[in-house]
């Protein structure tokens, strides 16, 4: 779920400069509402993707049925590239994810199945929390490497992408391992993984409920304290946007119902985990030290130094939250697969890559946000969800991709030259 | 005109600092002494060893050997942090700020605000517009990134980080190098509403008219060592050049205008 508002990157829901309330012309409203005009772009983009394909697809694409597919496919990339954003606004890059996911996913159907071979679901619990802990283990190592030896992390991490790729065979000399529990299929989204209608409603609501609350908190305080706002109608445009969008979300996944029961499925269960790692890390970027001192960094390692911040413990835990997050990509597509297989999540880094830098992440260092890569994740998702609808061979996937990934960068470049004219 | 009186125990003071870098001796044998609400120019060629002298007096190079007092208490000034802790702020000659933060983000950087763990966007924002308002800097949207703003502006970003914090020990690498005439007088004018607030001033600058305008004393450097000091009421621009140029002090100064060599 995500909000339009300004400035992405950090700082709270701000107004625009001081002096803009009262009656506006035209375009001072459009100024007032302080888009980011990134994200808006992005939208439209989608929006005007998902149509094209519903014409192509004779009314098949926006049903629920399908976007609630798109939403699971979406889910893995979609865990993975808020991660993938802080590498490379601190001006580093990490090739190794695909590997780390077929890697601890790999170790998660080994662990799943030979060490809790019974159905329970602690055993599910443990798996997840060893195969996180390996990804984390993974990820640090690789952040130290880079931090203190002082090793460029594109090779560090290429080197991490042969070996980790390897490692997935090895555990299992190249065997699949296969099923796993039912309890950690859930992780998947499959038969079980969805959380049916009434949570659904119930995390839908909660979800308005605190946009709301803080929406209305954040007004009040900055208004107590005679900080700028937003104009009241303006503020009610974005607070009304956000709330509709949580609203249509559920009513889609609510739309989609069990054929064996006839109930509805409700948000598939790695939806539910891709949504609140992407909360959680906009929150961390907006909100705290730790993502203020990513941006920092990014913008200038040498005014980040001075000011005192721990450069190398902050790669480090870059590193080590991107292994985390890989991991958890994981056991995401290990339990969809059902299967542990040696090849899962090949040229994933790619892919996230991808999303991270069509979602304005510059590979320059210093800019990126959370929701624009989140968007471009569901970009990316939605061009193969919707080619596969429309049978074209797996070939052009790629071809497209890699179109879209080459068009969005040469739109930044060309817009960054008429900003610096 | 104030110098350190003989006998009081200076602010801040360098005794024997050395640092070399490979083969290369930055720094040899230095010894800088600075009274509260004194202005020192620090001049000097390209390479004379000023930038290392104030990387180490701000915690950013650790020195090979010497001692730095503040007060008459050796301090150990291991990082940055440990330098801001004892009130010794530092506005370096590149512009160190992050272009891709905002104003408050910028002040703020390395010593947020918290509330409940949390960044306290609101109270930064506040602050920093009280301290831009008492330094007299006009800046609209402290929420927007700085990058496009003058060159003046983000240096008296850099300042008010200063302020806010507290300085007792200012280092100001050539401030004003990258500025423009009136954004120069601008951040003069700052320099000395500090001096008057008692705030002790290093100043690196090239511009020995406008050292002799703001400065109470001037030591020249050479080659990783110190040439000598004098007041700036006590000798005239040329012999200050020619210290600079030659590297030695003019037969006519007395020895006592460089206190501490
Ligand atoms: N980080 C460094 N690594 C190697 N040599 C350095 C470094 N910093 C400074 N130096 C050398 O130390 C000497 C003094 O430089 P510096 O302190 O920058 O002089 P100034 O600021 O007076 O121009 C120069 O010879 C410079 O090349
Ligand atoms: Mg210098």
């Amino acid at each position: 779920m995500t909000r339009l508002n300004n400035d992405p990157q950090h700082g709270p829901p701000t107004g625009p400069p001081t002096g803009l309330s009262g009656p506006a012309a035209p375009a001072s409203v459009l100024a007032q509402l302080n888009l980011n005009g990134r994200l808006v772009f992005m939208v439209l983009a989608i929006a005007g993707i998902w149509l094209a394909f519903h014409l192509l697809t004779q009314g098949t694409f926006m049903t629920s049925r399908n976007l609630w597919n798109l939403s699971v496919q979406t889910a893995s990339v979609g865990v993975m590239v808020s991660g993938m954003v802080l590498i490379i606004v601190m001006r580093n890059i990490d090739l190794s994810i695909g590997s780390i996911l077929g890697f601890t996913g790999m170790a998660m159907a080994v662990i799943n199945t030979r060490i809790f071979p019974q159905d329970t679901w602690w055993g599910a619990v443990l798996t997840l929390l060893l195969g996180l802990a390996l990804g984390t283990l993974v990820g640090v190592i690789q952040g130290t490497w880079v931090a203190t030896l002082g090793v460029p992390s594109f090779i560090v991490t290429l080197g991490g992408l042969l070996m980790f790729r390897g490692g997935a065979w090895l555990l299992t000399s190249g065997q699949t391992v296969a099923p796993l529990s039912e309890s950690f299929q859930v992780l998947g989204g499959g038969l079980n993984g969805s959380i049916g209608g009434p949570w659904s409603w119930a995390v839908g609501g909660l979800l308005m409920a605190a946009l709301l609350w803080t929406d209305l908190r954040t007004y009040q305080q900055r208004a107590r304290r005679g900080l700028p706002n937003r104009s009241v109608p303006v503020q009610a445009l974005f607070t009304g946007g956000s709330l509709l969008l949580v609203l249509g979300f559920i009513l889609v996944m609510n739309g989609y119902a069990d054929p064996r029961s006839g109930l509805p499925r409700g948000i598939p269960v790695p939806v539910l985990i891709m949504l609140a790692v992407t909360a959680v890390m906009m929150w961390v970027v907006r909100a705290t030290r730790f993502g203020r001192y990513v941006f920092a960094y990014g913008g200038n390692p040498e005014a980040a130094r001075l000011a005192g911040i721990n450069t190398q413990q902050l790669t480090i835990v870059v590193f080590g939250l991107m292994g985390l997050l890989a991991a958890l990509a994981g056991a995401i597509q290990t339990a969809r697969l059902n299967a542990g297989t040696n090849s899962t999540g090949t040229l994933a880094e790619l892919s996230v890559i991808a999303a991270a830098v069509i979602g304005g992440t510059s590979l320059a260092g210093g800019t990126g946000s959370i929701p624009g890569a989140f968007l471009g994740a569901v970009l990316m998702a939605s061009l193969i969800n919707g080619m596969l609808l429309l049978d074209l061979p797996s070939a052009w996937q790629n071809v497209v991709q890699g179109l879209v990934l080459m068009l969005a960068v040469t739109l930044d470049v060309v817009m960054q030259k008429r900003r610096a004219k | 005109m104030t110098s350190p009186p003989q006998g009081s125990t200076p602010l801040i003071e360098t005794r024997g600092l050395s640092k070399s870098f490979g083969g290369v001796h930055a720094l040899e044998n230095v010894a800088v002494s600075l009274a509260p609400g004194e202005v020192l120019g620090l001049l000097g060629h390209n390479g004379a060893g000023k930038s290392t002298l104030i990387k180490m007096l701000s915690g950013a190079y650790i020195a090979d050997a010497g001692q730095i007092l503040m007060n008459g208490q050796e301090v150990r000034l291991t990082s940055p942090r440990t330098a801001q802790r004892l009130g010794i702020e530092t506005i370096y000659q590149n512009l160190a700020l992050a272009d891709n933060l905002d104003v408050a983000s910028n002040i703020f950087l390395g010593r947020e605000l918290l509330r409940g763990g949390v960044l306290d966007e609101d109270s930064m924002e506040l602050e920093a517009r009280k301290v831009l308002d008492r330094l007299k800097v006009n800046l609209p949207d402290l929420k927007k990134p700085v990058f496009n703003l003058s060159g003046g502006q983000r240096q008296c970003i850099a300042i008010s980080r200063a302020i806010y914090f507290k300085a007792k020990v200012l280092i100001m690498d050539e401030p004003t190098a990258a500025l423009g005439p009136q954004e120069t007088e601008q951040v003069n004018a700052l320099i000395r509403s500090l001096k008057q607030e008692g705030v002790g001033i290093f100043l690196i600058s090239h511009d020995l008219h406008d050292v002799f305008d703001l400065a109470d004393r001037v030591t020249v450097m050479k080659n990783g060592r110190v040439v000598g000091s004098a007041r700036t009421d006590a000798v005239t621009q040329d012999e200050v050049l020619e210290m600079i140029i030659a590297g030695k002090v003019p037969g006519h100064l007395s020895p006592s205008a460089a206190p501490l060599n």
